[in-house]
């Protein structure tokens, strides 16, 4: 507890020790408004909600997730200093989740720096308030399922642009699932019922579901198992990478 | 007395190579042992795997009666470790970095801020507290990297090439820094600088190609020099070299420069009193006469090849 402790405080201060976070929170907060209100066409809904604000945030994180989680393990790859973190006494799983969890906290802080959309939708109309929170709870989860892939991919390589890479072609994988791109692939051969199966992995309509107000524990389940998974993954790769 | 160290049948393989064969030997409180070997021995990766960074292939490691495999946290706890080209996070302080460092190893706040202090005192590193890392010479990224091992206070230290890259001033700190704390802990360090182990170690180990093939105190492996116990001779006789090759216990003579000799023994004898007497008799003006300890380069490459390895 300690060590996932300690870690996670280096960790998040890591972050705002380098350009990375500004740039990343300015990015964030910049493409969020440009989707929202030109290609979401916020104004011209007429309506007070953030649905055009949650609808591109999938396609967001695609993109910016990776690039926050793809030094995670590669870089201290890199510098050498996963040997010091490995030889001190935490335990691996403390470090997992210490990183994790501070580049977690980091994008709920990003994405928490979207407050003004809501206050201008409170300002302009009467939103359900509801409908917004769980638009939130649901994207700040996707933003974690997202990185626990990112994570575990950036423990195989010390270069973190092959890290990138991966994480957005897994992550492309996970977003699209239930997309007709990845279900027409499996379409002509696989039973209906694993079609199905196959669908059921998308981030896009889980979120969705999610942001439509509806947190229904299996979404909920859905990305918190996800985590998990990814996460036992991360360590079983950085364990095998020890013992080579 | 318990070896605080104890490495049993280790191996490590990476792929077809074997890196480290079948390496077993003890540490006890008060020695400071001194990994030597050519680049690529297994030097760092029998380091490696005593601090339980890497997984054994084969074999054990026990640190202080904890097995680093199956009880890694107790036994990481008790090892201080300066990874190869000691590593630290660039974009800390070296403040920050002890801290976390203190943090992680569960020290409460008080005692943490006084091995810190302690720590920042002994490898000088106080004027730089508050600079990043990044921006550190290597002299002082290495201090650092020392500071973080002692910083708990550990009865077992690995430090892997801990002088590399300072300066003569400040190799000669480490060193002392080394023998101070040698009596209390048990102390492992690699280099390939061979005056370190005369000046720090109690005991040096030989390793080629993975393997241990000498242990032994640095007076041990010295005199397996064929310049162990040769006598150099200065002096303006004529005749001299002739002179002194034909003398009992003599194996040969070599001129160093005009008129200075080393002469080289025969195994296991001792030529000084032979030399001395030709010298009285002869009535030679002698400016100069030593006995050699041997030197522990010529025994590195005698038994590491020196590159030259002859065909078995």
């Amino acid at each position: 507890m300690n060590g996932t402790l300690a870690i996670f405080r280096r960790e998040l201060a890591a972050y705002f020790n380098t350009p990375l976070a500004y740039v990343f929170i300015v990015i964030f907060l910049f493409v969020t408004s440009i989707f929202t209100f030109n290609l979401g066409n916020f104004f011209q809904r007429g309506q007070a909600d953030l649905r055009a604000f949650f609808s591109f945030h999938p396609w967001l994180y695609l993109f910016l997730v990776p690039a926050l989680s793809m030094r995670l393990w590669a870089e201290e790859r890199k510098q050498g200093s996963i040997e010091l973190l490995l030889t001190l006494p935490v335990s691996l799983a403390a470090a997992v989740l210490g990183k994790f969890l501070a580049a977690w906290a980091f994008t709920t802080i990003a994405l928490a720096l979207t407050f003004p959309m809501w206050l201008t939708v409170a300002y302009l109309g009467d939103p359900d308030h509801g409908v917004i929170v769980a638009g939130y709870v649901g994207s700040a989860l996707m933003a974690g399922g997202y990185l626990a892939i990112g994570s575990c991919l950036s423990a195989l390589t010390r270069n973190q642009v092959i890290a990138f890479v991966l994480s957005v072609v897994v992550c492309f994988l996970f977003t699209v699932s239930g997309a007709p791109i990845v279900l027409d692939f499996f379409a002509g051969w696989a039973p209906q019922g694993m079609i199905e199966q196959v669908a059921q992995f998308s981030f896009f309509r889980r979120f969705q579901a999610i942001a439509n107000g509806v947190i229904d524990l299996r979404d909920l389940v859905y990305f918190i198992t996800l985590i998990g998974f990814w996460l036992f993954a991360n360590l079983i790769v950085v364990e095998v990478k020890k013992a080579g | 007395m318990q070896a605080k160290i104890e490495v049993d049948g280790l191996v490590r393989r990476f792929g077809p190579l074997t890196a480290v064969d079948d390496v077993t030997f003890q540490v006890t409180q008060g020695e400071v042992l001194g990994f030597l070997g050519p680049n690529g021995a297994g030097k760092s990766t029998t380091m490696k795997m005593i601090t339980g960074y890497l997984t054994p292939s084969a074999g054990q490691v026990r640190v202080c009666g904890f097995d680093v495999v199956q009880e890694p946290l107790s036994a990481k706890a008790l090892i201080g470790y300066l990874p190869e080209g000691a590593p630290a996070y660039p974009d800390m302080t070296p403040a920050s970095f002890l801290a976390f460092c203190a943090r992680t190893r569960g020290l409460a706040a008080e005692t943490a801020r006084q091995r810190i202090a302690q720590a920042v005192d002994t490898v000088a590193i106080g004027d730089v507290l508050e600079q990043s890392i990044d921006t550190l010479s290597k002299g002082y990224k290495r201090r650092v990297g020392l500071a973080q091992a002692i910083l708990h206070d550990p009865p077992v230290l690995i430090l892997d090439e801990p002088t590399d890259g300072l300066d003569p001033n400040q190799k000669h700190e480490v060193r002392t820094l080394i023998a101070n704390m040698a009596t209390e802990k048990a102390i492992i360090i690699s280099t390939h600088i061979l005056e370190e182990v005369d000046a720090v170690c109690t005991r040096a180990m030989i390793i080629d190609k993975g393997r241990m093939v000498a242990d032994g105190t640095p007076e041990m492996l010295q005199a397996r020099s064929p310049g162990h116990n040769a006598v150099v001779v200065r002096t303006s006789a004529d005749g001299a070299e002739a002179a002194l090759f034909e003398l009992a216990d003599v194996a040969r003579v070599e001129t160093l420069a005009a008129g200075t000799y080393r002469i080289y023994p025969r195994a296991g004898r001792q030529p000084l009193a032979a030399v001395a007497e030709l010298a009285r008799r002869r009535g030679w003006s002698i400016d100069h006469l030593a006995v050699e300890a041997g030197r522990l380069d010529e025994v590195f490459r005698q038994i590491t090849g020196g590159g030259r390895r002859h065909a078995a």
